[in-house]
């Protein structure tokens, strides 16, 4: 293959792109597993959710997948923390969580997936916007739109989230949660309560990751399998549970994983992810800027 | 219940035998293509309960080294055509030393970074299959299977018998296992792994003992698979069916023994057998997710723990086992 410049800068920015995208795909299991220690491996139905509640209003009404998938946010909040009640009381409360709670999640990634295939069968659904075609050219680069929205909005949503963690109340309750369950129950504080939050605002984040996939890339219920392996990757790799890390963890399996595809074809990148969760783990597990 | 083992194994061939006549009697091809099904889920379930149920640690990866052990079969086949024992044996072979690979890669650390690393690994092997065109990549590998086969008759009894007796093997293993030494090692694993490390368990040794294990007879179920099927394409091998099904059957029908599995799997694996044929086989595969998330939660411990419970009138729970704690301890007034 003969090597090209442009070839290399074009995949390296294309790289940084849909890793922001991963950073957004990841926050939420970052936050699950992360900071909550709850193996949520159901993480990716609820994104393939998340791209058929936008791909549904889409097509009805004609609605921005984006704005769509701010406005469902509360719905998937309120599922996520019902989720986690039941998770709770059927798991937690009788210290099963381990293996029962990880057959659990992978129950329910089965059921999604198996009920979308019923409903709206395996062929590639899309979505209509504005941004979904043109491309900017800057010199020799090419910038799709539909890559740079998305992966704009998905650092917007970073940075709030980033904010709300540090910044306020609910979200220093819920670093703490992380740290000392017992002390933050003696500030008065019900850490079942702020879990519950935590993990409904995880699934929240799916709406939205959701409809950057679905913006992206055409969607059939099946593609959330391929990023089981990319967001644990991304989330261990990122530190598990450090915003900046994931960040930056996320861009790295971006660039990586754009070059191979470029030099080695598109059917290799799959395995990137694989190696570089295998080498994580086998050489820092604590990942870029883990404690 | 405390039968020697070679008794155990001789009882369970006469039981086998039992079936084959059976199935014999019925007179009809059908239920041996059935019956197949049937019993390749039974040594998977088996497989995945001796790391799962004994051990505690949860594989999402069946489905990998299944289509490993049919991968090897179909690149053997390619080399040269053998015969399906020494295929069995390459199977579990090679699904045993990945196994061990990926044991020793993520065992030391926490239980869920195995359970990731599993689920995984199937994307990554379907990724190098799907570009591997000496066995057929992308487009799938035809075996052709021989009409018939010399003492059996028509071939897909011969394939039936094979996974008899690896059903049979499976669960005089995983019996071995539960009543042995090491059987006792898995259980302190489970039951806390600190406290098993801090007296002198070698806790790592046995889990990668029981990583291999467990890989090998799921390669070796997964051997005689593309002589079944005929055609085997990446997609069918690494379905994700095999990882929901082996982790379904062994907690629907009990993980504490090998009676578990055995039930979970001839239940389960009937009933979808049968709703295949009357309803369709995407709405099975849900009635299995439901089935799986139901009984995690309302029976943790299984039909085995159900019927336990009903004949005792005590607690269903496992003798000697001890809830992690991980929440707080209830603060007093």
């Amino acid at each position: 293959m003969i090597f090209s410049f442009d070839l290399l800068t074009n995949a390296i920015v294309s790289g940084i792109l849909i890793g922001a995208f991963y950073a957004a795909v990841t926050v939420g299991i970052t936050i699950s597993f992360g900071i909550l220690d709850i193996v949520n491996i159901a993480h990716p139905a609820f994104i393939i959710l998340g791209s058929y509640v936008a791909y549904i209003i889409n097509a009805t009404f004609g609605l921005d997948p984006i704005l769509t998938a701010i406005l469902v946010t509360p719905a998937f909040y309120a599922l996520g923390a019902g989720i986690y009640q039941i998770y709770y009381l059927s798991f937690e409360k009788r210290g099963q969580e381990s293996m029962r709670g990880l057959a659990f999640f992978f129950g329910l990634l089965f059921i999604t997936e198996v009920s979308l295939v019923l409903y709206f069968g395996v062929d590639y659904r899309y979505v209509q916007a504005p941004y979904i075609g043109p491309t900017w050219h800057v010199g020799s680069l090419d910038i799709p739109l539909r890559i740079m929205v998305p992966a704009v909005v998905s650092l917007l949503m970073i940075a709030v989230l980033q904010f709300v963690l540090t910044r306020t109340f609910v979200g220093r309750a819920i670093m703490a949660v992380a740290q000392d369950q017992l002390a933050l129950k003696l500030m008065a504080v019900d850490p079942i309560r702020i879990k519950r939050i935590a993990f409904g605002i995880s699934i929240a984040t799916a709406s939205l990751a959701g409809a950057f996939l679905i913006i992206i890339q055409p969607v059939e219920p099946s593609v959330g399998r391929e990023y089981i392996g990319r967001v644990f990757a991304i989330c261990v790799l990122g530190g598990m549970g450090s915003m900046p890390g994931i960040v930056i963890a996320a861009m790295l399996v971006g660039i990586v994983e754009s070059l191979t595809s470029t030099f080695y074809g598109p059917s290799w990148a799959p395995a990137v992810s694989f190696g570089f969760l295998l080498l994580t783990l086998a050489v820092r597990p604590a990942g870029l800027l883990g404690r | 219940m405390t039968v020697r083992s070679d008794i155990f194994l001789l009882i369970c061939l006469v039981v086998g035998a039992a079936v084959f006549a059976a199935a014999l009697a019925l007179g009809n091809e059908y239920y041996f293509f059935a019956g197949y099904v049937v019993l390749q889920y039974v040594v998977l379930s088996t497989a995945w309960n001796i790391l799962g149920g004994y051990c505690g640690y949860v594989n999402f990866g069946s489905a990998a080294f299944f289509a490993l052990g049919a991968y090897s079969t179909v690149a053997i086949h390619q080399f040269h055509p053998m015969p399906i024992p020494v295929l069995v044996v390459g199977g579990g072979l090679v699904s045993g030393v990945v196994g061990f690979g990926m044991g020793y890669l993520t065992l030391r650390l926490r239980g869920a970074f195995f359970a990731i690393a599993t689920l995984a690994l199937a994307v990554v092997l379907e990724t190098l299959v799907v570009n591997w065109d000496y066995v057929g990549g992308s487009r799938g590998a035809y075996i052709v299977r021989p009409e018939t086969i010399a003492p059996f008759g028509s071939y897909i009894k011969y394939l039936f018998l094979i996974m008899m007796l690896l059903a049979v093997g499976s669960i005089t293993v995983a019996r071995l296992i539960e009543r042995s030494r090491l059987g006792y090692g898995f259980a302190t694993i489970r039951d806390d792994e600190l406290a098993a490390e801090a007296s002198g368990v070698p806790t790592l040794r046995l889990k990668l003992i029981a990583t291999t294990i467990s890989g090998a007879l799921m390669g070796m179920a997964g051997a005689p698979f593309p002589y079944y099927i005929g055609f085997l394409q990446p997609s069918s091998a690494f379905s994700l069916d095999y990882a929901v099904n082996s982790i379904a059957m062994p907690l629907i029908g009990g993980t504490t023994g090998w009676v578990g599995p055995l039930i979970g799997a001839v239940l389960l694996g009937s009933l979808q057998q049968i709703a295949t044929v009357t309803i369709s086989s995407a709405v099975n595969l849900l009635i299995v997710g439901f089935l799986l998330v139901g009984f995690v939660i309302v029976a943790p411990n299984g039909i085995i723990g159900l019927v336990q419970k009903y004949v005792e009138h005590k607690p269903a729970g496992r003798v000697g086992r001890r809830p992690v704690k991980t929440d707080l301890p209830k603060a007093a007034p």
